[in-house]
C-alpha cells in the first residue's frame, strides 16, 4: 500500500491562509494504534488519514487480544513534526481508539516486516537466488523446478534490498505484510 | 433466544430485567435520557419506532417538512438549552438529507443524537429500496456512529450515544437501526454504569499549566481574552467563570461568532466580535497584544486571517477540551486541555492565591479606546431606504428587553446580526459558524421555539438563504411555534455579490435573486402572517407588529441592495489590514484571490 491519501504538501499546518511552518522537515514515523475491535474501526482510522490529507506508507492490522476485543493497527506515515503531532491528536479523538504509541520516537521500538518473494529461473540465476536468500536468512517455503518462494523477515529496508537483488534473477511478484512494531523491555505499550 | 417467543413485551418496571421490542427500547432510552422534544420525519424503515411513539406523551415529536429541517431544529434545540438534540429519520434519503445538519453539528460542536432507520439486516448490502450505507456516509461527518446488529446491544448503544454526544467536545452521533432490530425483542438496560473505556475526555486541567498561565496573566501589559463556542458548550458555569475571571483581571474580551453571549456585550471591556467581519478594536487588540488567552476557540481561518502575521508579539494560552485543536493552526505557548469552566475556575483560584500586584492596564485600555474611536461599524443611514444595519439595530432595540433568542441563516445578514445585535447571555445566539449552512436559521428557530414556547424567537435571514428551508414555516404553523423570520431582503446573495465586487471585477455571476416569491403571500399560503416594510419611518411599527403577532411571521424587510458588510479583513491579509470605509476593488492581491 503506497499511498491511501490525497497529496499533501507535507510542509506545515493546514490553513486557508498560508502555511506558518514551511521550514519544517518531513519525517517518517511508525505509530501503533490500539483500538476496540468493533465494526468500521479500520475505516475510521484510514478515513481520518484520507480525509485530512495525511500519508499512509504502510498499514497493518489484526486483533491482538480477543478477550478485550483489542486490535493493533501499525501505521507508517510521513509529515512534519507539526503534522505528526496533529495525526496523533486526531487519532485519539476517534471514540474506539484507546491509545496511540509513537514507536519511532520511543527509542525502544522494534519494527519488523515479512515478505513473500516469488523468483523464477533456471541455471546459474537459480543458484545465485538461493545463495543470496541464505545471506538474508530467507526461507524457501515453496519450490518447483523453475521457481522459489522465499519468506524473508526484517526491517523494511532489508526487505527492499532483498527484492532489489532478486529483480535481475527472475523476480515474479512480491507480497509484503507492512510494518509491525513493538517496544523492547518488559513494559506494555 | 427464548425471549423472542414472548408475544407481549413486559411492562416497564424499574428493577427487574425488562424485555421489549427494539422500537420500545429506543423510546424508553430517550425517555430515560430526559428527552422531551424530538424532531423527525417518518418512513418505511422507522415505522416501528413511530408506532412506539404513538399514544405516549413523554416525548413531543415535531414533524418537519424535510429531514434537513429536523437536524437543524435539533441543533437549535441543543444550542438554546445546552441539552442533547434528537432527530429521527428514515433510511436512504432520510439519512442522506441529514448529512448537512450532522456535518454542521460536528463543525460547531453541537450535541445531537440522530436515529436513522435502516433496511432489515438480511437486506443490507443488496441495494434494497431506500438503502444507503448510512454509517459509511456519516463516518467522517459524525463524532461517532453505530450500526445496531443485535437488539440486546440497542439500549447500551443508545445511552452510550448520548454520553459520547454530550461529553468532551460535543458533537453529533448517529445510530443506524435496521427495521428487523426495531421489531425484535431484547433486554432493556438503564443508563447507569454505561462507560466507554477508550473514550474518556479530560475535564480537569493540568495544574502546572494553570500555574504558568496564571503567572503570565499577572505579568501581562497588553492582554486579551479570545473566547469561543467552547465557553457556551461548557455550560452556563463557564460563562459565569469567564465573567468572574475578567472582573478579577480587567482584561478586555473578544469572542468568535460562536462565542457571542458568553460575555455581556454591554460591558465596557467588551471589544466586539473578532475576525473577518469583526471589530477594528478586537482585531487590533489581537494583533498587538502581549498575552492572548484563548478559551474554547480554535483559531479558525475566519478569525486568524493570515496565519504568518497572526498576533506576532504575543504569548498564547489555549484552553480547549479537544487536544487536537491545540497547535493545529497556531503554535501556542501554554496548552491547557480541559473543560473551559474547570480551567477558568482553576485560573481564578491560582491568580487569587498569587496575590500579585498586576501591571497597570491603563495604557493598553487607552490604546484600545483609540481603536474604538474609529467607530468601525458606522454606516451612512438613509431616510429613504432601510439600511440593513439599521434594521438589525432597530430589531435589537425593540427586542432587547424581552426573552429573545436569535438564529440566523448564512451571509451578510448573519454578519450584520453578529455586529449589531448585542448579546448579554449565552445560549441566545444560534448560527451556523463552521459549515456556514444557508437554510439553518428557520429550522433552528423551530427547535429553539419548541424548547422555549414563551420566548420570542427570531430568525434573522436573507432572501436567498430563507428559500433553502422555507417549507419549515409550515412546521412552525402546525406545531404552534410562533417563530419570526426577519428577512433582510436586498434581492442579492449579498455575500456572494460582495465578494464578486471585491474579487471578480463586479461581474455578478448568478448572484441576483431573480423570481423572488412574494413573501407576504407565501407566508399566508403556508398559514403564517406576512409583513412587508421598505420605509425606514415605518420600520419600528412593523417590527412591533411582528412581535405582537401570536403566530409565525415572515417579515420581508426591503433593504439597501448594494450595501457591503464592513469592516472586513480581506482574505490573505492580517488583522491590522482591515477595510473600514468602502471597497475599492484593489484590496486583495493575487495570492488572496485564490483563497476562500
Amino acid at each position: 500500500m503506497s499511498d491511501a491519501s490525497t497529496p499533501t504538501n507535507g510542509n506545515g499546518p493546514k490553513s486557508a491562509y498560508f502555511l506558518a511552518h514551511a521550514d519544517e522537515v518531513t519525517e517518517r514515523r511508525t505509530l501503533a494504534v490500539l483500538v476496540d475491535n468493533e465494526p468500521g474501526v479500520l475505516a475510521r482510522v484510514v478515513g481520518l488519514f484520507s480525509g485530512r490529507g495525511y500519508n499512509i506508507d504502510s498499514l497493518t492490522v489484526a486483533e491482538v487480544d480477543a478477550s478485550q476485543h483489542r486490535s493493533r493497527i501499525t501505521i507508517v506515515t510521513q509529515g512534519t513534526p507539526h503534522i505528526l503531532e496533529q495525526i496523533e491528536a486526531q487519532l485519539l479523538r476517534i471514540v474506539p481508539v484507546a491509545d496511540v504509541i509513537d514507536i519511532t520516537n520511543s527509542k525502544t521500538g522494534i519494527e519488523r516486516e515479512l515478505a513473500l518473494v516469488k523468483v523464477a529461473g533456471t541455471g546459474e540465476k537459480r543458484v545465485e537466488a538461493l545463495r543470496i536468500a541464505e545471506i538474508f536468512r530467507a526461507h524457501v517455503i515453496d519450490t518447483t523446478n523453475e521457481s522459489f518462494i522465499f519468506e524473508v523477515t526484517g526491517a523494511s529496508e532489508k526487505l527492499t534490498q532483498f527484492v532489489d537483488l532478486m529483480r535481475p534473477l527472475g523476480l515474479v511478484e512480491v507480497s509484503r505484510t507492512g510494518v509491525l512494531s513493538i517496544k523492547r523491555g518488559k513494559e506494555k505499550g | 433466544m427464548t425471549a423472542k417467543t414472548k408475544a407481549k413485551p413486559a411492562p416497564a418496571q424499574d428493577a427487574a430485567p425488562r424485555l421489549m421490542s427494539g422500537a420500545q427500547i429506543v423510546v424508553e432510552a430517550l425517555r430515560e435520557q430526559g428527552v422531551t422534544v424530538m424532531f423527525g420525519y417518518p418512513g418505511g424503515a422507522v415505522l416501528p419506532i413511530y408506532d412506539a411513539l404513538f399514544g405516549q406523551d413523554a416525548i413531543r415529536h415535531i414533524l418537519v417538512r424535510h429531514e434537513q429541517g429536523a437536524g437543524h431544529a435539533a441543533e437549535g434545540y441543543a444550542r438554546s438549552t445546552g441539552q442533547c438534540g434528537v432527530a429521527l429519520v428514515t433510511s436512504g434519503p432520510g439519512a442522506t438529507n441529514m448529512v448537512t445538519p450532522i456535518t454542521d453539528a460536528l463543525m460547531d460542536s453541537i450535541p445531537m443524537v440522530v436515529i436513522t432507520g435502516q433496511v432489515p439486516t438480511h437486506l443490507i448490502g443488496t441495494d434494497a429500496f431506500q438503502e444507503c450505507d448510512t454509517t459509511g456516509i456519516t463516518r467522517s461527518c459524525a463524532k461517532h456512529n453505530y450500526l445496531v446488529t443485535d437488539v440486546n446491544q440497542l439500549a447500551r448503544i443508545m445511552h452510550e450515544a448520548f454520553y459520547v454526544a454530550t461529553s468532551g467536545r460535543p458533537g453529533p452521533v448517529v445510530i443506524d437501526i435496521p427495521k428487523d432490530i426495531q421489531f425484535a425483542t431484547g433486554l432493556y438496560v438503564g443508563k447507569d454504569g454505561i462507560t466507554k473505556p477508550t473514550y474518556m475526555p479530560q475535564r480537569k486541567p493540568n495544574m502546572d499549566a494553570i500555574r504558568i498561565a496564571a503567572d503570565l496573566m499577572t505579568k501581562a501589559w497588553r492582554p486579551v481574552f479570545y473566547t469561543g463556542g467552547g465557553v457556551i458548550n461548557s455550560g452556563p458555569r463557564a460563562s459565569a467563570k469567564l465573567r468572574e475571571l475578567q472582573e478579577l483581571t480587567g482584561f478586555p474580551v473578544t469572542s468568535t461568532l460562536m462565542g457571542l453571549g458568553a460575555f455581556p456585550a454591554s460591558h465596557p471591556d467588551w471589544l466586539g466580535m473578532l475576525g473577518m467581519h469583526g471589530s477594528y478594536e478586537a482585531n487590533h487588540a489581537m494583533h498587538d497584544c502581549d498575552l492572548m488567552i484563548c478559551v474554547g476557540a480554535r483559531f479558525d481561518d475566519r478569525v486568524t486571517g493570515r496565519v504568518d502575521a497572526f498576533s506576532p508579539k504575543s504569548k498564547k494560552i489555549h484552553i480547549d477540551i479537544d487536544a487536537s485543536s491545540i497547535n493545529k493552526i497556531v503554535r501556542v505557548d501554554v496548552p491547557i486541555v480541559a473543560d473551559c469552566a474547570e480551567a477558568l475556575d482553576a485560573l481564578i483560584t491560582e491568580i487569587k492565591a498569587l496575590k500579585r500586584k498586576m501591571p497597570d492596564l491603563t495604557p493598553w485600555q487607552g490604546q484600545i479606546d483609540t481603536w474604538r474611536a474609529r467607530r468601525c461599524f458606522d454606516y451612512k443611514n438613509s431616510k429613504d431606504v432601510i439600511k440593513p444595519q439599521y434594521a438589525v439595530e432597530r430589531l435589537h432595540a425593540l427586542t432587547r428587553d424581552r426573552n429573545t433568542y436569535i438564529t440566523t441563516e448564512v451571509g451578510q445578514h448573519q454578519m450584520w446580526a453578529a455586529q449589531f445585535y448585542h448579546f448579554e447571555e449565552p445560549n441566545r445566539w444560534m448560527t451556523s459558524g463552521g459549515l456556514g449552512t444557508m437554510g439553518y436559521g428557520l429550522p433552528a428557530a423551530v427547535g429553539v421555539q419548541a424548547a422555549h414556547p414563551d420566548a420570542l424567537v427570531i430568525d434573522i435571514a436573507g432572501e436567498a438563504s430563507i428559500q433553502m428551508m422555507m417549507q419549515e414555516l409550515s412546521t412552525a404553523v402546525q406545531h404552534n411555534l410562533p417563530v419570526k423570520v426577519f428577512i433582510l431582503n436586498n434581492e442579492w446573495m449579498g455575500m456572494v455579490r460582495q465578494w464578486q465586487e471585491l474579487l471578480h471585477g463586479e461581474r455578478y455571476s448568478h448572484s441576483y435573486s431573480e423570481s423572488l416569491p412574494d413573501f407576504v403571500m407565501l407566508a399566508k399560503a403556508l398559514g403564517g402572517h406576512g409583513i412587508r416594510c421598505d420605509k425606514p419611518g415605518e420600520l419600528d411599527a412593523r417590527i412591533i407588529e411582528m412581535i405582537d403577532h401570536p403566530g409565525p411571521v415572515l417579515f420581508d424587510c426591503r433593504v439597501e441592495r448594494a450595501e457591503n458588510c464592513l469592516p472586513m479583513i480581506p482574505s490573505g491579509s492580517a488583522h491590522n489590514q482591515m477595510i473600514l470605509g468602502e471597497i475599492t476593488g484593489n484590496e486583495i492581491g493575487e495570492a488572496g484571490r485564490k483563497l476562500v
